[in-house]
């Protein structure tokens, strides 16, 4: 029995250019008070466009109810959980939306005077600062936009400090755990990539490690917790492994919600490491983006970091080029500011021992589910969980059935799927992570669903293998997206017709 | 706390499920040398109305409502009301990548619109679902003309923006692909003999951007002559989205990379903004970053997905075009909530008034170079250096233009000055009486 | 599917056909059961020199993407354009219209070594 949701509104919704007509306005601007030249003569006809050819024309009241109506189209963390695992997908603040559009804040220019932006300014130094203590590392630079972005920046910095030691060596280990992000970012900045195996227990081999560490390796990526949502119980051992030959530790910060308040990757060794503001500290997802990628370094990396540094003088925050060792910039201005801003809010409204029972939530959740499911999915380590638990579909496919086929399911029942076949380290993997902002009357929905599903599976399987049934959309032909891509609306062409006799 | 939806017994009822005593349990594993015992050194948590009231503070600190002659990048542009009332619904904004596409149409429509505006705007074939910003997407393109030539050598402008330059300059360092600057003639478009003399076959691709960093119209399909005749792709940034309201869009390109922050997207001190990486058909899987495709479900009704997703890193790893996994959806969706707005039309007339205003600012004052120019101009000073005029005006809580010097030392006695439709006639007199002109 | 008794076949599931010093090379039944629908095809140019063992293109589903290893060493002399604009056709019939590449056999005693159709079925159980 399917308690959560009824059926959903149902639109048939055209594309905006389907719905265009000429002459519809939705805007009006103000008139000019200064005289109008003629774009022509001043521009030279050449360069003047006719028209944007095909552009829409829509009225603002087609406007609001289309983009309405396509919102109704979405899932969302408003309307449920969203069980997927590393992407932390937790509640995100109102208030924060309403502090990012601050007039003083949203409107600065980044070339203002510095004596006009000291509000900015004083947002990145605060939130600079927490996230140093949260880490315990010793500088954070906020200009990544991303974590991809800021694993970018990290891994230039650990080449920036070799390079400046003589040599910057020729490879980068990652786990074979690891999310796809990692060895790109190491191809990105000159590396090769060499996998290590994971062992039994789903963490990074100490005695592969010990084999495979050689002069010829600038640097490790962990995950901590890793992709199967275990801590890395000898981190502290593999980081001082890796300053024995002279290498660095990065550590991708994307499972940081099970560690906020209660480790700090600055104090077990790790040299940089990134963290996902839009993971951890709230800020919205916004269908894909915007995020942050900070980074936090330990005082070994801090010469190197993107400039500009802010630097405080004569009780005013300045921006300080004189960086001689720095890597550069990985993007122009400063940050994702108008992200940064609700970061901050998120850390204030949490406060410092708030933040730490947000983590021990977050592993309440994850770890209840786990108890609830176990009895049903096949763990796939036993190892304790931290913030997420992950499962393989091995009793499922007995009958056919694969974690993608039940993650189709699962939108029958109201939630959105939990993460998809990574890592790559198990087969068949659901990885389920729900967040400390899923109240329990949440999960236990989740759980029945689960539970409910893989009944199905044994007595019914055709129904989970042929799923979702209740979406405005029936299961997406993926396979003819990608033989025949298109990814622009075209108008229709005129088809020829016969000439009257 | 008012973001943790449980109460003292539920959390006591989850710990007897689970067979635990307390939450604290939950880490007694962990070994005392990795645990962190003391207490953050973060203030206790605060009310929404002192969180509101903080940031309002800072806002006081910064310039507040000032009129701003600002441009190099980021401009200032009406937002209509329209933008954030569609942001801000939760469905859009707290909704995830769109990788479960049955639940994620109106993502996904919202996204298939967009690429196809950015591709009319641009005059390309096929568009991305949006890069960080104008400034990284330089880079990726420079790194898609590098894989489609499979040479390595890169030629970029100096009238591109100089910190873009600076970032390609970053991603560029140990790809093995070297990188050369174009100098810019007596009229502030890009030299063409430099060109000549520098462009042969190696290099992958020559970035020039238009309007340029000046804010002149660059002479795109001379150039693209040029380029091709040695079989190197030819890369235009945009970093004034409005221009293509009104200019002719880059046909002659290989690439377009841009930056879409005119379109609704606050300044907000450097971002979050929205790249965007526009090309030819022929080059699509090459493009790095989402891109939505059109299909259709099992009741063969129209549906859309992500797709050629193989090109991105969660796939190939180490072999992706690029690492990039975020991208900028929200962001992007202002921008197509703006050309929606505006339309076919308004973008149109939009540019026409950026014009007509920068040429009334302009008209007042001496120009660096005389080439056609669309919302933004070099203007030589007199007398009186450009950090005198701004200090100036800013004294009459008015923002002037950017003291060139900073990025160009051979143009320090010069300002670069923007003008669109949000300046008012008073505040461009205002500026013309501080350069001394009248 | 039958795998055919004149060709030889590799443990990463591409067989070879070889006649006098022209080989054509393809992948097995097998490789594409596994592989799931078949989006895109990537190879090589004609002209391109392969040697045995190197990567020659590689072989994309919608989630995952596949290299193929050359079996011989030699110059393509032909590519199979089909594949450009039906990939699905490698699904369809991987040992007959499917082909790859046509490779001009630079070793021809390479063939020797690789598996006759007996030995792969077995490694693949069937």
């Amino acid at each position: 029995m399917i308690k959560k949701v009824s059926k959903h509104i149902v639109q048939n919704e055209p594309l905006l250019f389907e719905m265009s007509s000429p002459g519809k306005r939705g805007y009006q601007l103000p008139e000019l008070d200064v005289p109008n030249v003629d774009a022509e003569s001043v521009l030279g006809t050449q360069n003047v466009r006719p028209e944007i050819e095909e552009f829409p024309e829509v009225s603002e009241v087609d406007a609001i109810r289309h983009f309405t109506r396509l919102s109704t189209w979405n899932y969302a963390i408003d309307l449920g959980l969203y069980p997927l695992g590393s992407c932390t997908m937790k509640y995100n603040p109102r208030v924060n939306e309403v502090v990012a559009r601050t007039e003083g804040l949203a409107w600065a220019h980044p070339y203002q005077s510095e004596e006009l932006s000291q509000g900015c300014m004083e947002v990145i130094a605060a939130l600079e600062q927490a996230l140093a203590e949260i880490t315990g590392m010793d500088a954070v630079t906020l200009q990544p936009a991303a974590g991809a972005h800021g694993e970018f920046t990290g891994i230039l910095m650990i080449r920036a400090l070799l390079e400046k030691k003589g040599n910057p060596r020729k490879t980068i280990l990652v786990p074979d755990s690891a999310h796809g992000t990692n060895p790109a970012t190491a191809m990105m900045v000159g590396y090769n990539v060499k996998n290590i195996k994971s062992n039994e227990r789903g963490m990074v081999d100490l005695h592969v490690l010990e084999e495979v560490v050689t002069e010829d390796v600038a640097g490790l990526m962990i995950t901590n917790p890793n992709t199967v949502g275990v801590f890395e119980e000898n981190i502290r051992k593999i980081c001082g492994l890796m300053h024995d030959k002279g290498a660095l530790v990065y550590m991708d910060g994307a499972n940081m919600n099970a560690l906020v308040g209660i480790a700090r990757p600055g104090d077990l060794g790790v040299d940089v490491m990134h963290l996902n503001l839009h993971k951890t500290f709230s800020t919205p997802h916004g269908g894909g983006g915007p995020g942050s990628g900070a980074v936090a370094v330990a005082k070994v990396l801090t010469p190197y970091l993107p400039g500009p540094r802010l630097k405080r003088e004569d009780e005013m925050w300045r921006w300080n080029y004189d960086l001689p060792d720095s890597i550069g910039r990985v993007r122009a201005f400063y940050g994702n500011f108008g992200v940064l801003v609700r970061a901050l809010a998120y850390i204030m409204a949490h406060g410092g021992n708030g933040l730490r029972q947000a983590t021990l939530d977050a592993l309440l959740n994850a770890n209840y589910l786990r108890a609830l499911l176990e009895p049903y999915y096949e763990l796939a380590y036993k190892a304790p969980s931290m913030h997420e638990c992950v499962f393989s579909d091995d009793r499922q496919a007995q009958k056919g059935v694969r974690t993608g086929d039940i993650a189709k399911r699962l939108i029958d029942y109201g939630f959105h799927p939990y993460t998809v076949s990574f890592p790559l380290i198990v087969r068949g993997a659901l990885m389920i992570e729900p967040t400390e902002t899923e109240s329990k009357r949440e999960l236990d929905l989740f759980a029945d669903a689960m539970i409910s599903i893989a009944k199905e599976v044994e007595e019914d399987p055709e129904l989970v293998l042929k799923a979702p049934h209740s979406t405005r959309t029936r299961r997406v032909d993926e396979v003819t997206a990608a033989r025949k891509p298109i990814v622009r609306w075209k108008a229709p062409q005129p088809t020829a017709s016969l000439a009257a006799d | 706390m008012r973001y943790l939806p449980k109460s003292d017994s539920e959390r006591r009822e989850m710990l007897d499920t689970i067979g635990l005593q307390a939450e604290e349990d939950l880490i007694a594993y962990l070994p005392p040398d990795v645990r962190f015992d003391k207490r953050l050194e973060i203030e206790n948590g605060k009310s929404e109305y002192d969180i509101v009231d903080y940031f309002k503070q800072r806002g006081t600190q910064n310039a507040n409502g000032y009129p701003s002659f600002l441009g190099a990048g980021v401009y200032n542009h009406y937002r209509p009301v329209l933008v954030d009332a569609v942001v801000s619904r939760g469905e859009f904004l707290t909704s995830y990548t769109p990788y479960q596409a049955e639940i994620s149409q109106g993502t996904l429509t919202s996204i298939f619109e967009f690429q196809t505006m950015v591709c009319q705007l641009t005059g390309m074939e096929v568009a991305n679902a949006s890069m960080y910003d104008g400034s990284s997407a330089v880079p990726e393109a420079a790194m898609m003309a590098v894989r489609i030539t499979r040479r390595d050598k890169v030629l970029i402008a100096r009238t591109v923006h100089p910190e873009y330059r600076e970032v390609l300059q970053t991603y560029t360092k140990h790809q093995g692909i070297p990188v050369e600057e174009l100098a810019y003639a007596k009229r502030g478009l890009l030299d063409l003999d430099d060109l000549k003399k520098k462009l042969n076959e190696e290099v992958a691709a020559v970035i020039i951007q238009t309007p340029n960093f000046f804010g002149l119209l660059e002479q795109v399909d001379e150039i693209s002559e040029l380029v091709s005749r040695k079989g190197t792709l030819l890369v235009v940034v945009v970093t004034e989205a409005v221009a293509l309201g009104l200019i002719e869009p880059p046909k002659a390109a290989d690439i377009v990379a841009g930056e879409l922050q005119s379109f609704a997207i606050p300044p907000s001190y450097g971002g979050p903004y929205a790249g965007i990486i526009a090309t030819r058909e022929k080059y699509i899987r090459q493009i790095p970053g989402r891109l939505v495709g059109e299909t259709t479900d099992a009741d063969g009704h129209r549906a859309f997905c992500l797709t050629l997703a193989t090109r991105e890193q969660h796939i190939r790893r180490e072999k992706a075009t690029s690492n990039i996994c975020t991208n900028q959806a929200l962001i992007a969706l202002m921008a197509t909530v703006f050309m929606t707005v505006y339309g076919k039309e308004g973008l149109r007339e939009l540019a026409r008034q950026n014009l007509a205003k920068a040429h009334y600012l302009a008209g007042k004052l001496s120009l660096a170079f005389d080439g056609p120019f669309f919302n933004e101009f070099v203007a030589r000073t007199n007398g009186k250096g450009p950090d005198e005029i701004n200090s100036d005006l800013a004294k009459r809580k008015v923002i002037g233009g950017l003291p060139l010097g900073r990025f160009y030392p051979e143009l320090k006695d010069c300002m670069l000055l923007c003008a669109t439709e949000m300046n008012r006639r008073q505040d461009m007199d205002t500026v013309a009486a501080a350069f001394g002109k009248n | 599917m039958s795998y055919p008794e004149s060709y030889k076949y590799t443990k990463e599931h591409e067989w070879v056909h070889a006649e006098g010093d022209t080989g054509t090379v393809g992948i097995t039944d097998h490789a594409q059961h596994e592989l799931g629908d078949i989006v895109f095809v990537d190879l090589p140019k004609v002209g391109s020199q392969l040697t045995k063992g190197e990567t020659l293109g590689s072989v994309e589903s919608v989630k995952a993407v596949s290299d193929i290893y050359s079996p011989v060493s030699g110059e393509v002399t032909a590519v199979n354009e089909l594949l450009a604009t039906s990939p699905e056709k490698l699904n369809e019939d991987p040992h007959g219209a499917a082909w790859l590449v046509k490779v001009k056999l630079s070793s021809p005693e390479e063939i020797n070594n690789l598996l006759p159709v007996g030995d792969y079925q077995t490694y693949i159980g069937a």
